[in-house]
């Protein structure tokens, strides 16, 4: 597979998305950072530490597991669930309702994932809005879902894999394209 | 491949790992202020209920329901059962109604196992007579996990009527295959033949074993049994067999009291037991639902039997 994003490019689109999140929204106050299980949330406290570094004080940061709120169930079968965690200040939980929340993944494909994703928000509160953060675009769209912030746009035949490797779970940051065996339609990230 | 939840004996120790992992990720969702997930969404699931029970089937219907599966209850009362049909029938209708997974209670051991060979819905055992009651020995599984973090090593003591106990007879199986240590107390006549062959230990003397307990489950004394001869009297029941506030004290540090409801205060359990900060019998409840998620949630993901299996 061929390295199309270094660790230290990584950690740059990171850092300007940070300051794209913070412009567009005049400041962190009232943002909340959401990850999508798995990678999305180890990069959601990535950009939440940049965030604090800018501004002086933490932005609460959760995480969130979609896999009950996906459309095919019925096709792959039951999978392994994790926990959501909505996010934590020192003052206990902060609800989402009247937030802006900033939803994180690492790779945007078909925006199924984000379909789902947005419903599992839902159901946990009304925020004011919700944007979308991902660290690579790879396009083929299935649904009318596009991003407020990108780290890479990465033009992709659905034939090739996108393979988001970071330190937390994978021990490097890198971003990684090859030919794979990703079908077309399958999930919005090529993690497992 | 198990298609079908009938016994507790048909899971190994990785497939009731897998139903407790998940129903762990399911837990929280009674939390929300919206307690209801879409992942079931346009599956029925039909509550076949030919013994009374109130808890097991509403925490069946709620565990459907939070995952949006749609519910009917069947209940041989005031349905066509009470004018005479036969469980076969029953379940052709059921079956040519489409439903996705019977839930179902019955007085003759094997009725489960029976409906299967007539469905192509998925069937989950909720007790049949004397026999298998999976999804409480699950829950009983999952709250002593939660409690203590494993299930490995744990010493469980079971008190009462294990004889006439589906749920005995089930949590043993259940604690075994996790590689706890069981051992059932309770007078000889209550006691099953072939009980050697269990792989526990059987004890007649209750104050015997209390101090060298991790978990203390008490069994219902099922008062139809009382006119049965099984039994002297409930006050004398109480006295050899009942957890009181004395017994209590003598448990070890940190050791839980369990029941799988409904208690009869006052005679296998005295109320300061039942209330005690030990005592984990209202989360058994609460766990009973998450537990019961997750068994729908990994037993409908495939569409039909030929499909394959849910572990």
């Amino acid at each position: 597979m061929k390295q199309v994003l270094t660790a230290e490019e990584l950690s740059r689109a990171l850092k300007r998305m940070a300051h794209q999140i913070l412009e567009h929204n005049k400041g962190s106050h009232e943002l909340v950072l959401m990850g999508i299980r798995t990678r999305g949330i180890p990069l959601a406290h990535r950009l939440a530490a940049v965030i604090a570094e800018v501004e002086g004080e933490p932005v609460p940061t959760g995480g969130l597991d979609v896999t009950l709120y996906r459309d095919d169930y019925a096709r792959t079968g039951p999978l392994p669930l994790g926990r959501t965690q909505l996010p934590a200040s020192a003052d206990g939980e902060v609800g989402l309702d009247g937030r802006t929340v900033v939803l994180v993944d690492d790779v945007l494909y078909t925006g199924r994932t984000i379909r789902a994703a947005l419903d599992a928000l839902m159901d946990y509160g009304r925020p004011r809005a919700v944007q979308l953060a991902v660290l690579v675009d790879r396009g083929h769209r299935e649904l009318p879902i596009r991003a407020d912030y990108v780290g890479k746009n990465l033009p992709t035949s659905a034939e090739e894999e996108v393979r988001v490797h970071i330190t937390e779970s994978d021990g490097i940051d890198e971003v990684l394209v090859g030919a794979g065996a990703a079908p077309a339609g399958g999930v919005g990230s090529s993690s497992p | 491949m198990i298609n079908d939840l009938l016994a507790i004996s048909d899971l190994d120790a990785a497939q009731i790992g897998r139903i407790l992992d998940t129903a762990d990720g399911l837990k929280d969702i009674a939390l929300r202020p919206i307690k209801k997930v879409p992942v079931l969404r346009g599956r029925t699931v039909c509550n076949l209920f030919y013994e009374d029970s109130t808890r097991t089937r509403i925490s069946f219907e709620l565990a459907a329901k939070r995952l949006s599966a749609d519910v009917i209850n069947f209940s041989a009362k005031g349905s066509s059962v009470s004018k005479g049909e036969s469980l076969k029938d029953t379940a052709l209708t059921l079956q040519a109604m489409g439903v996705d997974a019977i839930v179902i209670r019955h007085s003759a051991s094997g009725a489960p196992q029976q409906l299967t060979r007539w469905v192509d819905a998925k069937v989950l055992n909720a007790g049949d007579g004397w026999h298998q009651h999976p999804t409480q020995a699950l829950l009983d599984l999952y709250t002593i996990r939660d409690r203590f973090g494993r299930l490995e090593g744990l010493r469980v003591a079971i008190i009462g009527d294990v004889f006439h106990s589906r749920v005995a007879r089930s949590l043993v199986q259940g604690l075994t295959t996790m590689g706890a240590e069981v051992t059932l107390v309770g007078p000889p006549t209550l006691l099953p033949p072939g009980v050697d062959s269990w792989g526990v230990t059987v004890s007649h003397d209750v104050d015997e074993v209390l101090g060298e307990i991790d978990v203390c489950y008490l069994l219902r004394v099922q008062q139809e049994r009382m006119d049965e001869q099984f039994f002297p009297s409930s006050r004398e029941y109480a006295r050899i067999w009942g957890i009181d506030r004395d017994r209590l004290a003598r448990l070890p540090q940190g050791a839980i009291v369990m029941h799988p409801g409904p208690m009869n205060r006052g005679v296998e359990i005295s109320a300061d037991a039942a209330d005690a900060p030990n005592s984990v019998i209202v989360e058994q409840v609460s766990n009973g639902i998450a537990v019961r998620m997750s068994c729908l949630y990994l037993m409908l993901g495939a569409e039909q039997r030929a499909d394959g299996g849910f572990l």
